[in-house]
């Protein structure tokens, strides 16, 4: 076995303290050692999107980030988000509007639309398929994706305005 | 009461767009998919895969593999000697000689393509393996390639298979009427060599496979959609009885025909877990996926296209030479066959003719992807109508809608002998007309050719054929296939008055666990969230024989459906019993097993299983306890989904872009069981299509390598590529299944590429272009504007 160097990181408000292999990509942090088997791992080339988490509140894919450069670093992933019974209003949004069907690019879709949102709340049709071209789906084609993200900043705009 | 009210009470749950039952698990990160499956002990493989497309093996040194610490095993194909026989090709029609070449789980000798696996590497470790797999020294002597399919058969080509002696597979052929005689009463004839390039199914999950073997007993979770079949070939390749194989489908991330499949590598992991006394786990890499996952279409047809002058079709005859690629997988020979039962496509024309010669090539195989042989077809035939059109000087729709099988004339015999349940091309293409707002996109078309952008306007009207498959029509007393594909349900009522259904078919994100649930609640009275459906496991319930081909409603729903009614009668006989009714006088209204006209007497299906489960002897005297049935179902046709699609597109004169604008589809499946599932399917498939059209195309280079290796050479369409799609319905039930629905996965893929090519070359017309094929890239766009300049 390889030599291990220790990385501390929060993840989903849990702090972990971990050794990895120095050449350990951060998706496999999260998946074989902590057991976070949402984020998911669909190509080689940080093309698809599959893998994207938050690291310090910005969205990442997962697979080209190598698990020491995130020491310190605080990381949501999907389970993070929000769980059955409370759900983020983007999970909520997927859900009523078939913005999915496999599943499999779903986690990494909706922290993608998560980070932006959180960049633009208000976005136009348009900016919400430029912002979400890093994250490949193949079942959808898209139109259920992009209609749960403009209702999810709906959802969210309102219940800013209100609070 | 009205009819309608009628009716809401007596299916309140069908026809509604229901959020899915499967989704709370996949939005929130907690479903299993197969890497996310481990088992104690298991370890990982990696495959050493070919780097040559042809060549023979020297010699295979796994010395330095074996001499790393975290390297458990390495096995070759010698060591594979125990296998009962090669994997499985399916499709061997009576009376027809097909070439079927031997292919391993791992290369005996020699291998055909790149990619082709030579080795396997075990590891208690994933990063390991593949270190382990770098160690693996494999010594190639390279052998002539064969790549090109329209070359392949002349003399003198390399051969894939020198001792076939010839790159040929097979030859098959589809007619019907008097083909001589068509092209005799023509006045028109085009022709036109359509080319429908080589594309991969890409599902975002790769395959995986977590095998495991012990006490005689094999375990096998892997991403297919056919766990039955894999079961089936698993005990015959393996020699392990069929009864000591589970084969279960986990979640699994897409299909799209790339895991309808028996592949290497789940009898390569079973047998090594068999060998190595560990379970063996092996995820593809999606560089693997792309080189070693069966691709699809890859055919090169010459179509002719015979009409009258006032435009009456005549006859249409296809010829088709498609790529096989190194070796026949499951139903690798079958696909262009699928297309040839529809070649008349939603027309009345008296002659039909297709030939099909299948070559061998230095490349992965092709097989089922999403459509399989029914989006080539339609590609063909949507195409030349436009061109037959231009020839005709008639406007396309009007040579549509003239030759369009009347909705009178349903069910229909074609020119081939085959029956089209239902049908009304007339009424969706009426509906999109509608919806299309014809003069509005042509009023823009000066505005935007001022800017240098080309609008274009493309159709594609279509039938398909799916619902795989009845048996007296496929099999050997019908067309001479070698069988049809039933499916199978067993409805279980729970002590409680829940529902757990078990069915054959395995789906992949179709959302089967939400619409068969709203076909068994409005059946039994009880809410789609007391039904629950079990899938993809062939250890717990129903046989089957999965999820393709559009097949899953028409076939395993009805199944469902049909066990569910085995249950209704049970519960009325014993509900008739306890109320000392006549049991045709009970039905099930508004979630109560009542009598007629007297609402308020009956019993909830809770009611009814309390009796039959804990207090068997107020049952009618003979009748065994319990509450459960199964049905197995053989269809007696196909059915035949249709539509009527139109693309729009913008074309940049200077670069060649094409740019989607808008895309309108209305489908036709029967009546909705749930209509936001039903968009979804259709919004994929044309995308998938859209993909294909413009951006998809698996290429190798002249020496046998793989040019689109990764996602980066590859382009599966973004969110930013594509416009929202204007979808729409009209409802024509089908006779054959009692709950008159079709198919609907691959409408999208059947319907779309010729609606976008078509719309490509209309835009380009004004500038001299008047055909061309796939894939529609700014490179080829630009091309064709230039040459048709000077």
């Amino acid at each position: 076995m390889s030599t291990t160097v220790p990385v501390q990181v929060t993840v989903n408000g849990q702090a972990r303290n971990v050794q990895v292999e120095p050449r350990q990509l951060l998706v496999h942090l999260l998946r074989d050692q902590l057991g976070l088997t949402g984020t998911h791992v669909g190509c080689d080339t940080s093309n698809c999107g599959a893998c994207t988490v938050h690291v310090d509140g910005q969205s990442c894919k997962s697979c080209t980030v190598l698990a020491v450069q995130v020491d310190g670093a605080e990381i949501t992933t999907i389970e993070g988000l929000g769980q059955e019974g409370n759900l983020h209003p983007l999970q909520e949004a997927f859900w009523n509007n078939h913005g999915l069907q496999c599943g499999y690019c779903t986690p990494g879709m909706i922290m993608a639309a998560a980070d932006l949102l959180q960049r633009n709340p208000d976005p136009s049709e348009d900016e919400v398929r430029h912002g979400l071209e890093g994250n490949l789906c193949r079942c959808t084609g898209y139109h259920n994706i992009v209609k749960s993200v403009l209702d999810a900043a709906g959802k969210l705009n309102v219940t800013q305005v209100g609070a | 009461m009205t009819a309608i009210d009628d009716r809401a009470a007596a299916a309140p749950h069908r026809g509604q767009s229901l959020r899915r039952k499967e989704d709370p698990r996949l939005i929130t990160g907690r479903a299993s998919y197969t890497d996310d499956l481990n088992i104690t002990g298991q370890l990982h493989a990696a495959i050493v895969r070919s780097p040559e497309a042809h060549a023979k093996i020297v010699s295979i040194d796994t010395s330095a593999a074996l001499e790393r610490d975290d390297v458990v095993a390495v096995y070759t194909g010698e060591d594979m000697a125990d296998l009962l026989g090669p994997l499985p090709m399916a499709w061997v029609p009576p009376g027809v000689d097909v070439q079927n070449p031997p292919h391993w789980p791992l290369a005996r000798g020699t291998v055909k393509h790149v990619g082709d696996p030579v080795a396997i590497v075990l590891s208690e470790d994933r990063g390991a393996a593949i270190d382990g797999a770098e160690d693996v020294f494999v010594e190639y002597e390279p052998l002539p390639v064969c790549m090109d399919i329209e070359t392949a058969l002349e003399d003198g080509a390399a051969l894939t298979h020198p001792e076939i002696g010839t790159n040929k597979c097979h030859e098959w052929s589809l007619g019907g009427g008097d083909i001589e005689a068509g092209f005799a009463a023509a006045d028109v004839i085009v022709e036109r060599r359509v080319v429908n390039h080589r594309v991969s199914g890409a599902p975002i999950e790769p395959r995986g496979v977590l095998a495991d073997y012990r006490a005689g007993a094999l375990t096998l979770h892997t991403s297919t959609q056919v766990p039955h079949f894999v079961r089936l070939f698993a005990a015959l390749i393996l020699g392990i009885n069929e009864e000591k194989i589970r084969v279960i489908a986990p979640e699994v991330g897409g299909g799209f025909g790339a895991k309808l499949q028996v592949t290497g590598e789940e009898m390569l992991c079973s047998w090594a877990s068999r060998k190595s006394g560990r379970p063996v786990k092996w995820i593809e890499t999606r560089s693997e996926h792309m080189a070693v996952c069966h691709h699809g279409r890859d055919q090169v047809a010459t179509v002719r296209l015979g009409a009258t002058k006032d435009g009456r079709l005549t006859a249409i005859h296809s010829k088709i030479l498609a790529d096989m690629g190194a070796y026949l997988m499951l139903l690798t020979p079958a696909v262009p066959s699928l297309g040839a039962f529809v070649m008349s496509g939603v027309y009345d024309i008296p002659a039909v003719q297709t030939d099909i010669t299948t070559v061998f090539t230095n490349k992965c195989a092709t097989d089922a992807i999403r459509g399989a042989g029914r989006p080539e077809a339609t590609h063909m035939i949507e195409v030349c109508m436009d061109q037959l059109a231009d020839e005709l000087g008639m406007d396309r729709l009007e040579l549509r809608r003239k030759n369009f099988i009347p909705k009178d004339d349903f069910p229909h015999e074609t020119a081939l002998g085959i029956v089209y349940d239902s049908g009304n091309y007339e009424g969706a293409l009426d509906l999109l007309m509608e919806k299309l707002d014809l003069p509005a996109l042509e009023a823009e078309k000066a505005e935007l050719a001022a800017k240098g952008i080309r609008r274009g306007i493309g159709y594609s009207t279509y039938t398909e054929i799916c619902g795989l498959a009845p048996s007296r029509i496929t099999g050997p007393e019908g067309f001479g296939l070698q069988t049809g594909l039933w499916e199978s349900a067993i409805v279980r009522v729970t002590v409680t008055g829940n529902v757990v259904v078990y069915t054959g078919t395995s789906p992949h994100g179709q959302g089967h666990e939400t619409t068969m649930a709203q076909i068994v609640a409005d059946k039994l009275g009880v809410d789609p969230a007391q039904v629950e459906i079990m899938h993809g496991d062939t250890g717990t319930g129903a046989m089957g024989l999965g999820t393709y081909g559009s097949r899953t409603t028409a076939v395993g729903t009805e199944a469902v459906a049909r066990a569910a009614d085995k249950v209704v009668e049970k519960a009325r006989s014993i509900v008739s019993h306890l109320l000392e009714a006549a049991p045709e006088d009970i039905e099930v209204h508004d979630g109560k097993f009542s009598v007629k006209g007297s609402p308020d007497k009956g019993l909830a299906l809770a009611e009814v299983s309390g009796v039959a489960h804990v207090q068997p002897e107020k049952m009618p005297q003979g009748m065994e306890p319990g509450l459960e049935e199964t049905s197995f179902y053989d269809p007696e046709n196909f059915v035949f989904p249709f539509g009527a699609h139109a693309c729009i597109v913008d074309v940049e004169e200077d670069t060649g872009k094409v740019k989607v604008v808008r895309y309108v589809a209305i489908d036709d499946c029967g009546p909705a069981i749930n209509p936001m599932v039903i968009d979804g399917q259709v919004h994929g498939g044309i995308a998938q299509a859209i993909g294909q059209a413009l951006y998809e195309h698996v290429m190798y280079d002249d020496t046998g390598q793989l040019v689109t290796g990764t996602f980066v050479d590859y382009a599966l369409p973004t969110a930013a590529e594509l416009p929202s799609f204007e979808t729409d319905r009209t409802e024509t039930p089908s006779p054959v299944n009692s709950l008159g629905v079709k198919g609907i996965g691959e409408a999208g893929t059947i319907a779309a590429t010729p609606a976008v090519v078509n719309a490509v070359i209309d835009a380009l017309k004004p500038l001299g272009v008047t055909y061309m094929n796939m894939p529609l890239g700014p490179e080829a766009v630009w091309t064709a504007i230039q040459e048709a300049g000077q």
